[in-house]
């Protein structure tokens, strides 16, 4: 994967609480793919990027199944919402708002996320 | 309806309708249509132990259809129409006199009006021993049934009779396991259809599937054995054939004894006879209909659709409508193992005048015949081998066609092909003629009746609902006009493409297009490009991509560079999800044999790595449970041992599975372990629109359940027969005979070809059993294209797949081999160490199985869910 110099060395972070956890470097997300991260909490979150170069981060936890596989899904955009479908059995997740947009009454958390 | 209200008071009128066969059934259709079920009472008397089947289609029995499938009765329909229909109770007297009808059940019905389908009963010659154990005829389902339970310890079976019914009992024989002889008096395979010559390349290609044809000899006695059971025939010539089972099929004779005892007037050689209303001659208040029926031209049709003809027309005469039957064509098309046999109009040149126009080739089979008039009016013919123009010539039958005889029999490339496309039939030509539908109706389902599919049209018009000779042409007319109309059916493969795979398959191919990013921004809907697609098609677009890689250039590792974000996580794994977010891991073990050093090491192997072990269906070994960051470590040790990636995750070549085949079995007829492992390794790594699974069997008992597979191979004495289309899974299906007695590298190429046309033009996840049955054509238009190459594409097919063969690399060779790309199985990105706390096991039976729950901790309820 070739990505430009100048952000090879930007590092992804996590906002928990007021804190900024930093996760890994931008260069280990390619675009379309997940990462999952272990926060300090025992907790998961999958991270994602996209083409555009937007960075998204949801729990990694899949709520259909309670296996912690959602990073491993594939991607998309519906209706201009960027989403990952589960592995598991493919319910999709919206990555901004956390929110399943097969069934309205689920949602995993969704973290914010930035490169610095 | 008004009629229905004022007749509330008084009884309403009685039809009662004796067979219910398929004439029968249609009858019943013709009144419900017309109205006659609402204003009458209909009462049915079935002889049979189940009501109307499709006896024309009643040998695909032996490929698999179940007596259900082939059942042409409806229960809503019947029940929906108030008619009563009773089952196993056969009428057994008449008494015109009283008008009344007495069932064998003792059940008297009165009626106003009698109809007659009792259809015909086979002829059995007066031979001495014609009623000995082992002796059969061939006519309904249970005969078909006693057939098949007697050849169970039968190792040969013979015909008396060789015309179309003989033919397909014998080919049923064959499939059956069966050595099969045919014995036939006349001096050629079906003399009523074909004449000498195409009874010579009928006799040829027979013969070369493995059937034995003694042709102008009869039966003199059925020998037996002690026991009373057959064990052999002799013959004329005064030669004794041995044989365990003897299926009579010496022609038919309309069962009109129930007609004779009542005093009906009969023909000289059988037949009620009736005039052009299909009213008896002898009885106002009677008619007859079907095989049963002497017609007022003065025939027995012994065919289906003047029978259907026949129901019409006394449906229309009850209702008090115009109609009459006078006579009708007997053109016939049958397929027996793969040869195409079809006789149409005057096949054999009968009228003033008229002239021939004759194609034959004895090496391959083929005999084409026209007859022409004085004028060039088509009058009839007869296709052996190849009936392809069968459809369209018959339709074209009592015209003139548009271009010249002789350039619609010779085969494409031998001259000018003959351009005769169903676009060139007049509206009035019958295109379905079991049916009597003209291909006008077919255009005023598509336009009037805005049906958009054939399954439509047939629903519809009924068009290809009976002997399915149709189906091909229908398929062509109902696409044409629905382009005519104008009719956009959006066909895309998803929300980001509106185009189908198959065209997306062939962009890639043209334009080489060797990334998804690129034909979505290009050949995406507007609304998707630019964007991140979606998960149906990102995996078929990288599925296409990388069965065309070594052609287009791309790389043939499915995980480099943007082709890694494409693959399900299956395939960016190379190993198979569980449900706790485990994997499974499937060396591939080729035809299923596996030498005891490697046994050893996957014992090791699973051992070591704590992994749960099963053997699987697909005869291989599947251990579970291993940790992502486990999978290098595992798979380093067997590419080690020589193994290489099994696919068992992938939309490629799962197993081809074999049975043990002549080098051990004592029934085998060729070497099944060896082809099995050769077409593993051939096509090992090959995506495709869905998993592909083979079989090899060594010989007839199909210990490889080969036709249960997406292409099956079972050996013969003489080579390979070849199936395709099969399916196991939710909805099995019975896979088709594409090919017989192919050499070894016959059937490599043949499959090549049909593999690679499959990838080309099905579906995203359509296996080949539905995509067998979609595409306009089916299985005729498969074999055309694979094995006659009638698009031209054969070359191309195989170079695509040579590519594949020659460019196969092992994909968890190279990963484990290649640091960067072990990167990405890591538990976690910032914890590469530390597995998943969810991933926990529990034993069971002297192994472990996922801790669920563990799992279920804090989960929310799985109901309500929906799952896409
Ligand atoms: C392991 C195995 C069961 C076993 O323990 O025996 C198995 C396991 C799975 N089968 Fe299967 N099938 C297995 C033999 C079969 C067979 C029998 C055979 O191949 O002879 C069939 C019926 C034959 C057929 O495919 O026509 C079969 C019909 C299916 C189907 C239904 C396919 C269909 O067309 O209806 C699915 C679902 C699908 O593919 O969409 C399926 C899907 C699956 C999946 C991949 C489901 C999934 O996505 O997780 C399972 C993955 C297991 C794993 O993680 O390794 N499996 N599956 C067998 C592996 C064979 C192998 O060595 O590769
Ligand atoms: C193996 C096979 C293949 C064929 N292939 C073709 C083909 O390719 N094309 C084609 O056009 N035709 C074909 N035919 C012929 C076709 O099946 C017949 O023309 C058609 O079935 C005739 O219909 P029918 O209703 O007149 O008779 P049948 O379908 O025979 O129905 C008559 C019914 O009446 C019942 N019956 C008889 N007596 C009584 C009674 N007293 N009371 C109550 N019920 C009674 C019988 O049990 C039977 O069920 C084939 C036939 C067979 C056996
Ligand atoms: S299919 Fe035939 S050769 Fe193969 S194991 Fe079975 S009986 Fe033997
Ligand atoms: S011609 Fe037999 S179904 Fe149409």
């Amino acid at each position: 994967m070739t990505l430009a110099p100048e952000t090879t060395d930007l590092k992804i972070r996590l906002r928990l609480a007021d804190d900024w956890f930093p996760v890994c470097d931008l260069s280990a997300l390619l675009p379309g793919r997940g990462v999952a991260a272990l926060l300090p909490d025992g907790r998961q979150a999958a991270l994602f990027r996209d083409r555009a170069g937007g960075l998204y981060a949801i729990d990694n936890r899949d709520p259909f199944t309670g296996a912690a596989v959602l990073s491993r899904g594939l991607t998309g955009t519906h209706r201009g919402r960027p989403f990952v479908a589960s592995p598991l059995l493919k319910q999709r997740f919206d990555l901004t708002t956390g929110e399943c947009l097969d069934d309205a009454s689920v949602r995993v958390t969704a973290y914010e996320v930035k490169a610095a | 309806m008004s009629t229905t209200a004022s007749l509330g008071d008084r009884p309403r009128p009685t039809i009662v309708l004796v067979g219910h066969g398929m004439v029968g059934q249609r009858f019943l259709e013709a009144l419900a249509e017309r109205g006659l079920t609402g204003t009458h009472r209909v009462v049915v008397l079935c002889e049979e132990p189940r009501p109307a089947y499709d006896r024309v289609q009643l040998t695909s029995y032996f490929s698999g259809r179940t007596p259900e499938d082939l059942s042409m009765t409806d229960p809503a329909f019947i029940e929906a129409h108030g008619i009563e229909l009773y089952v196993g109770d056969p009428a057994e007297t008449v008494d015109r006199e009283a008008r009344t009808v007495t069932a064998r059940s003792g059940r008297v019905v009165a009626y106003d009006t009698l109809v007659l389908a009792t259809g015909s009963y086979p002829f059995v010659p007066p031979v001495p021993g014609k009623d000995a154990t082992g002796c059969f005829v061939y006519r309904t389902i249970e005969d078909l049934l006693a057939i098949e339970e007697y050849a169970r310890t039968a190792a040969t079976g013979a015909v008396v009779g060789g015309g179309l019914l003989g033919l397909e009992a014998a080919g049923a024989l064959k499939g059956l396991g069966l050595a099969a002889h045919i014995v036939e008096f006349a001096p050629r395979l079906m003399p009523v259809q074909v004449d000498e010559g195409g009874g010579a390349a009928l006799l040829r290609t027979i013969e070369g599937m493995g059937l034995s044809v003694h042709t102008g000899v009869g039966t003199q006695e059925i020998v037996t054995g002690p026991d009373g059971a057959v064990t052999g025939m002799k013959l004329s010539d005064g030669s004794e054939l041995a044989t365990d089972l003897v299926v009579f099929s010496a022609g038919v004779r309309p069962r009109d004894q129930l007609a004779r005892d009542c005093g009906l007037a009969v023909g000289e050689r059988g037949g009620i006879a009736v005039d052009e209303q299909c009213r008896t001659v002898t009885d106002p208040h009677v008619f007859a209909i079907g095989e049963c029926a002497l017609a007022a031209d003065g025939r027995v049709y012994g065919l289906v659709a003047p029978g259907y003809e026949q129901a019409q027309t006394a449906a229309a005469t009850i209702a008090s409508d115009e109609a009459a039957f006078t006579g009708a064509d007997l053109s016939t098309k049958l397929k027996l193992l793969g040869v195409d046999v079809a006789s149409f109009g005057d096949a054999h040149g009968t009228a003033e005048d008229c002239l021939d126009v004759v194609y034959s080739d004895s090496r391959a089979g083929l005999y084409k015949k026209l007859v022409i008039g004085r004028d060039g009016t088509l009058l009839g013919g007869i296709l052996v081998g190849d009936a392809e123009a069968y459809g369209t010539l018959r339709a074209f039958t009592g015209s003139v066609p548009p271009v010249s005889p002789e350039s619609l029999v010779l085969p494409a490339g031998a001259g000018a092909p003959a351009q005769l496309g169903p676009a060139a039939l007049p509206d009035d030509a019958i295109v379905c003629s079991c049916h009597n539908v003209s291909k006008g109706t077919i255009r005023g389902a598509v336009t009037e009746h805005s049906c958009t599919t054939v399954p439509e049209v047939k629903k519809c018009t009924k068009a290809g609902t009976g002997c399915g000779s149709c189906v091909k042409v229908l398929g062509q007319l109902v696409t044409a006009e629905l382009e005519a109309s104008g009719v956009e059916v959006d066909k895309g493969l998803c929300g980001c493409f509106g185009r189908t795979r198959e065209e997306l398959y062939e962009i890639v191919l043209a334009l080489r297009i060797t990334s998804y990013q690129d034909l979505l921004d290009r050949y995406g809907r507007e609304e998707a490009r630019g964007g991140d697609g979606c998960e149906v098609c990102k995996p078929a677009v990288g599925s296409i991509i990388a069965s065309l890689a070594p052609a287009i250039g791309a790389s043939g590792y499915v995980l480099d560079g943007e082709q890694a974000a494409l693959q399900d996580t299956n395939d960016h794994f190379l190993a198979n999800l569980q449900r706790n977010g485990s994997y499974s891991v499937v060396p591939r073990i080729p035809g299923g044999e596996i030498a005891p050093e490697k046994l050893i090491v996957i014992g090791e192997i699973a051992r070591d790595f704590g992994l749960y072990t099963k053997i699987t269906g697909g005869q291989r070994i599947d251990m579970f449970g291993a940790r992502v960051e486990q999978l290098p470590s595992i798979w380093a040790r067997l590419v080690d041992a020589g193994f290489e990636s099994g696919h068992a995750y992938g939309k490629s070549l799962r197993t081809v599975k074999s049975c043990v085949g002549q080098t051990w079995c004592r029934y085998g007829v060729q070497d099944s372990v060896r082809m099995a492992i050769d077409l593993e390794l051939r096509y090992r790594g090959l995506r495709s629109p869905h998993k592909l699974k083979s079989a090899v069997s060594g010989c007839a008992r199909e210990c490889a359940e080969a036709q249960s597979k997406d292409f099956g191979v079972i050996a013969t004495a003489n080579g390979w027969n070849l199936y395709v289309g099969g399916n196991g899974g939710a909805t099995p299906r019975h896979a088709d005979l594409l090919a017989q007695d192919l050499s070894d590298a016959e059937l490599v190429r043949l499959i090549d070809r049909f593999l690679m046309f499959y990838i080309r033009t099905a579906e995203p996840l359509e296996r080949t059993a539905t995509w067998l049955e979609r595409i306009p054509g089916g299985l005729d238009h498969v074999r055309d294209v694979v094995v006659h190459d009638s698009l031209g594409i054969c070359d191309e097919l195989e170079a695509l797949m040579a590519a594949h063969v020659a460019g196969y690399r092992d994909e968890w060779a190279e990963t484990v081999n290649d640091p960067e790309k072990l990167a990405r199985f890591v538990s976690f990105v910032n914890a590469p160490g530390t597995p998943d706390p969810l991933v926990g096991f529990v034993p069971e039976r002297d192994q472990m199985k996922p801790d669920l729950p563990l799992l279920a901790i804090g989960r929310r309820p799985l109901e309500g869910s929906t799952q896409r």
